[in-house]
């Protein structure tokens, strides 16, 4: 099936068989490969990405579904060879380690402060209920998010 | 994780989904935020061979202020429900629940009418809307019906739609500022409830209906007749799960399901109740 | 310590941002299944659904014709092209029962997830559609899922090994072996406990993933894995499947995490180098998370009985323990010896006699292979020992606390020469405890707790302590031999300045996670005087760094880390010659401070590291008979282990309606000698601390009595999330280790070893005026729930 899709701005026109996952679709049509797969089960958040702004699980949406629609990924969050202030925000408060449930975490959290720009502490953590990161024990994630809202 | 393979269309009205869904017959399923659907069909336990996409039908993507209720049609999302200022007036429980469900991008895809569409019992919405008394419309190739939320779920992810049948509104009674409480209890925030329950009191009675307790949501009705002869929070509380046939998993026994509801039927009543 | 005083302001100790991680945030880092291999076939392995069974038939004939397929092969049609079984490297006694293992089962299977058949397609989809057709017949065989059953024999596994008991390896104290059943006849207490370690899922966030890269003609191998070892990788592969190792080339690219799990030999990587070579075209596998869960390797897995035995003052007088130790259906890498990693440390912190005697027997069961898991065998030995000491507090009738204090060894005492005959390099328990104890705020909890658990409260508030020792660096080769493991445990460092002044650091070291190409470039900068940005660190590909013992045991700073400080001493040396014959000094008369050269009281005869390194490249004036280039290589064979401490104190509130634990605070004291970057020892410990509780209070591998997973997803299994775990509290004391020149001790496991013995320390502190003494982890709210029902029907009897 033909779909045409804007990831990171630009629109791509594509063929695709109906049971491609968008995860799929970004990672092996587009060759976006910074978003990554954790689970089979919508749990991890590992493929978290933007549709039209708002931060979906790219494992449990399929290609033609995003026909027409607006797709970030994580490479498309610097903007002009600068880091997005949450990506800074990660590397200045250690937010990150092995870096693979990274890319879904920067995306959901972006989507978390965009509806709550000011967060609490809880608010972050409940808000990031559904990316699991196994380096971290998410004390200096939640600091990330908590230092890009106050940015 | 891929799915089997299977031929795709798009809807881009009710009507036209009827007339899809009608021409496949009965391996084809309503694709709405594809939460509930998409992941069996990732772990190949479900494996329709047409699926009719209803996720652009944006005339069904509304929380209407109705008079004597509220009415949402199908395909609103969660996050919508979640963040409507009409319901978090008029049915604030089920504003509530919403955010409960999943996680937030699960609440960006996931619709309401999916969620209660596939009748899953440890859901949060089907008992919520159960417990508030709402009503759902169906419309199917002769027109619409509805449906009481007392006669919808059937059985283990069975409801009274017919297979060429489609959700397409929920109407939830207003709730006229009586108490509520949510009581979700699980161990991960994301995970569904291993017992949760959606109660609201107020000057006309009660509603109080049970998540995850037997095959389909629970209302627990003798708790309200309970209240409405006078009994005490706690002593009605007690008869939560009398209409429960609770489930033993990872999480928990029957006997433990028990005593969670009667537990968090006396909290969240308690929590109407102020 | 390393800085002298007239020097500048060291980068050592400092929170340096991580160069890692730009990449990484940005998505530009590659993971194995990142990589772009035109005209790869995509494995797909199809996996038992039974415990035990025997296999009858094995039909691919059906496959064979789906779209895209390119081969199917069954075990049988596999069977000739394996060298030798799958590796296991640790023989821990020298009559260790040890099946064959193959990358494809053919005679039977032995767990849920056994391969028995596999399929080479041009798409991964395709491939995993073939599975469905592969029709294999198979005899059910009894499981052997408990492993108290399992050591009884009822059901012997491996037929040719005529039992499921794999050996049973004993520790005593030579020329003391009657003074521990003396000491339990004299003792004023003894504690009995039965404790049970719970199969845990290592869940790193990377599933495993593998591609192999043939050069058909020239004869190379090039293998990608997510892998911790890409050097043992290259040595077990090339033996066993016979490629000449000077041919075979392992990549670890980025990796996503592997706390053990990547610590190994998979049969996928043995088939997509053996599928590789005969389909003359690469081969990638990537693993889904349902099968990670059962063909990635577990952890823990043990039964432990621990007795104490104590004076009339509560001085521990002996230690016996018994483990029961669950191997799984097969023995992978390093199985056997997990438990053995344990075995001295079952005396924790504390000043013990002569009196011990350990004893763990490994059996066999129908369960997915266990192996090393973060700690891997240290937190089940500081679990059993820390709960054991709170239980003989209860029987004192003293604050754990106080009898803690009462056993420590003393800062004093250091070096320790302890019963097992290891020596514990420096420590100060006492200092440790009593900053988490002040943190915590451990009088003021137990104040509250008077008030609040009162009869009928419902929310009971508990605060729990563990103080532990990490054995770690693992270890001085020739101890590695007395425990009969196959390698040693150096570790290989090159370190190159280039004729610009630009610095390679070469390890051996396979960091995933830990952040070692900031670490390492931090060392070197401080001793070479320059910027760590002027570093950069090469690793994980065995054709750049040839020679490595990889990442695991929190070895990598305390023998790594330090190979490269000697490295770069190495080097100035060296340098120092050069520099000498430049400035037509006396070597002695030279001092090296802020990357240069000084000859000594002539502040204006000096010569930067910068000149000498491009001196050392055109060698038009060196010294006579000085080879030119700077560079220089060492290798680091550790004289002991390095032993970081330190006490972990954790409050909680339970909910006895609902069982419900609620983690209030978590303290976490650590002293892992020198931080080379705090930041990064945090972030360890933050991850560590969390795994650990995980373990406390939700995960655990749930089989029924068929040997079938019930949690074999990330959806069951629960990795708790940001919203279910709290934040922590750290502190620090540090106590330089005098055994290497970097006075460091590593930290990669410390939290998890700390960690599960004070979350359930603290929640049995707070059910104990339930009457609850103990109770299995996880501390679910059903478990929890369970535990007070039976208190309360035991009190009422």
């Amino acid at each position: 099936m033909k779909i045409s899709v804007t990831v990171n701005g630009t629109v791509h026109e594509s063929d695709v068989e109906p049971r491609t996952l968008l995860v799929h679709y970004v990672r092996e049509v587009l060759g976006l490969t910074g978003t990554n797969i954790g689970c089979d089960t919508s749990s991890c958040g590992a493929c978290s990405l933007h549709v039209n702004g708002e931060a979906v699980k790219s494992c449990t949406m399929l290609a033609v579904q995003a026909d027409g629609q607006s797709i970030t990924t994580i490479e498309g969050l610097a903007v002009d060879g600068e880091m997005h202030p949450m990506q800074q925000a990660f590397m200045e408060n250690h937010g990150l380690q092995c870096g693979y449930c990274t890319p879904g975490m920067v995306m959901a959290a972006t989507s978390l402060l965009k509806e709550n720009p000011n967060p609490t502490e809880e608010e972050v953590r409940i808000g990031l209920e559904g990316n699991l990161c196994r380096c971290t024990g998410y004390h200096n994630i939640v600091k990330s998010v908590l230092a890009a809202a106050a940015k | 994780m891929i799915p089997a393979a299977f031929d795709y269309v798009r809807a881009g009205s009710a009507a036209e989904a009827i007339s899809l869904i009608g021409q496949h017959g009965d391996e084809a399923k309503f694709l709405a935020g594809g939460h509930s659907l998409l992941p069996l069909m990732k772990l190949r336990l479900a494996a329709p061979s047409v699926l009719v996409d209803i996720g652009r039908v944006t005339d069904l993507s509304y929380i209407r202020d109705a008079g004597d209720h509220i009415a949402i049609g199908a395909l609103t999302r969660h996050m919508d429900v979640e963040t409507s200022a009409v319901l978090k007036e008029h049915a604030p429980l089920l504003a509530h629940a919403a955010s409960h469900v999943g996680d937030p991008q699960v609440r960006h895809r996931g619709t309401i009418g999916g969620s209660i569409a596939h009748a899953d019992p440890a859901s949060d919405l089907p008992a919520t809307t159960l417990a508030l008394g709402a009503t759902y419309v169906a419309q199917g190739p002769n027109g619409t019906r509805e449906i009481a939320a007392t006669d919808f779920y059937q059985g283990f992810l069975e409801s009274a739609l017919a297979p060429d049948e489609m959700l397409t509104e929920i109407r939830v009674p207003k709730m006229g500022g009586a108490g509520w409480s949510f009581q979700k209890f699980n161990r991960r925030a994301q995970d569904w409830a291993i017992v949760g329950v959606a109660a609201w009191r107020g000057s006309n009675g009660s509603g109080v209906a049970l998540v995850n307790m037997g095959s389909t949501p629970i209302l627990a009705t003798s708790v309200s007749n309970a209240l409405a002869q006078g009994a005490s929070v706690s002593d009605a509380a007690q008869l939560a799960a009398e209409e429960a046939e609770p489930q033993s998993d990872l999480n928990a026994s029957p006997e433990y399901r028990v005593h969670l509801a009667k537990v968090l039927v006396r909290r969240a009543l308690e929590e109407a109740g102020k | 310590m390393t800085v002298t005083d007239d020097r500048p302001a060291s980068v050592l100790g400092t929170r340096r941002l991580r160069k890692e991680d730009p990449a990484l945030l940005t998505g530009e880092a590659k993971y194995t299944n990142d990589l772009d291999l035109p005209g790869a076939l995509h494995l797909a392995v199809l996996r038992s659904p039974y415990a035990h069974a025997r296999i009858i038939s094995v039909d691919t004939s059906a496959a064979a014709t789906s779209p895209g397929v390119v081969a199917v092969y069954s075990g049988a049609d596999l069977a000739d092209t394996w060298g030798a079984p799958m590796p296991s490297a640790w023989a821990v006694t020298a009559d260790m029962k040890n099946p064959a293992h193959y990358p494809l089962a053919s005679g039977k299977v032995c767990y849920v997830g056994d391969g028995v058949a596999c399929v080479l397609a041009t798409s991964d989809a395709a491939a995993r559609d073939a599975l469905d057709l592969i029709d294999v017949q198979y005899e059910p065989l009894p499981a052997v899922v408990d492993l108290e059953d399992a050591l009884s024999d009822r059901v012997v596994i491996h037929e040719d090994l005529g039992t499921n008991s794999s050996y049973t390896w004993d520790l005593k104290i030579e020329g003391h072996e009657g003074q521990v059943d003396e000491a339990f006849a004299n003792a004023a207490y003894t504690v009995r406990e039965r404790f049970v370690q719970q199969r845990l899922i290592p869940m790193a966030m990377e599933p495993r993933a593998v591609a192999a890269v043939p050069q058909p003609f020239g004869g190379d191998m090039v293998l990608y894995s997510a892998t911790q070892v890409p050097h043992i990788l290259k040595v077990m592969v090339a033996l066993t499947l016979g490629i000449p190792e000077h041919q075979m080339r392992v990549i670890a690219p980025a990796v996503g995490g592997g706390f053990g799990s990547k610590l190994d030999v998979y049969a996928e990587e043995l088939l997509c180098v053996a599928l590789a070579r005969k389909h003359k075209v690469p081969v990638r596998w990537v693993e889904e998370r349902g099968e990670n869960t059962v063909a990635t390797i577990h952890g823990r897995g043990q039964i432990q009985h621990v007795e104490l035995a104590a004076d009339a003052d509560g001085k521990l007088t002996a230690v016996r323990i018994r483990i029961l130790a669950d191997m799984g259906g097969y023995q992978q890498l390093i199985t056997a010896g997990i438990p053995i990693l344990g075995a001295f440390l079952y005396a924790g912190v504390y000043d013990l006699p002569h009196a011990y005697d350990f004893s763990c027997t490994g059996v066999y069961t129908t369960l997915t292979p266990t192996d090393a898991y973060r700690g891997a065998g240290r937190p089940e030995a500081t679990y059993a020992i820390e709960r054991a000491m709170d239980v003989l507090a209860d029987q004192m009738g003293i604050d754990p606390m106080d009898l803690r204090k009462r056993n420590f060894i003393r800062k004093e005492q250091f070096p320790y020469t302890a019963f097992t005959g290891l020596t514990y390099d420096s420590g100060d328990h006492l200092a440790a405890a009593e900053m988490a104890a002040e943190l915590a705020d451990y009088a003021g909890v137990r104040a509250r707790q008077a008030t609040q658990n009162v009869p009928g409260a419902t929310k009971l508030l508990g605060i729990g302590q563990a103080s532990y020792f990490e054995m770690c660096g693992l270890a001085p080769s020739r101890v590695l031999a007395s425990l009969n493991y196959s390698a040693g445990g150096w570790e290989a460092a090159t370190v190159r300045v280039l004729p610009t002044n630009k610095v390679q650091v070469v390890t051996g070291t396979a960091p995933h996670g830990q952040g070692h190409e900031t670490a390492w470039s931090m060392i070197v900068a401080d001793r070479l005087g320059i910027s760590p940005d002027d570093v950069d660190v090469l690793h994980s590909d065995t054709a750049i760094a040839p020679l490595g013992l990889d990442t695991y045991g929190s070895r990598s700073l305390p023998v790594g880390g330090v190979a490269i400080a000697m490295a770069c001493d190495k080097v100035i040396d060296k340098a120092k010659k050069i520099a000498a014959h430049q400035l037509e000094a006396n070597e002695d008369d030279l001092d090296f401070v802020g990357g240069s050269f000084t000859v000594k009281g002539s502040p204006d005869r000096t010569m930067p590291l910068a000149a000498i390194a491009f001196e050392a490249f055109t060698a038009h004036n060196l010294p006579d008979g000085l080879e030119p280039n700077l560079e220089a290589q060492v290798t680091y064979d550790p004289p002991n282990f390095s032993w970081p401490f330190g006490t972990h104190i954790c409050t909680v509130e339970i909910d006895t309606e609902t069982g419900q634990v609620d983690v209030l605070q978590y303290v976490a004291v650590d002293d892992c000698g020198n931080q080379v970057n705090p930041l990064i020892v945090e972030g360890q410990v933050h991850g560590g601390v969390v795994q650990g509780m995980a373990q406390a209070l939700y995960e655990e591998a749930v089989y029924d009595s068929d040997g079938t997973l019930k949690n074999a997803s990330l959806a069951e299994y629960l990795v708790p999330a940001a919203s279910d775990v709290p934040n922590i509290t750290l502190g620090h004391t540090v106590t330089p280790s005098p055994t290497n020149p970097l006075g460091v001790k590593g930290i990669g496991e410390a939290g998890t070893i700390g960690s599960a013995p004070a979350v359930m320390n603290a929640v049995i502190d707070a059910l104990s005026s339930l009457g609850v003494s103990d109770m299995p982890m996880p501390a679910s709210p059903h478990n929890v729930w369970k535990a007070i029902q039976s208190a309360q029907q035991g009190a009422s009897k």
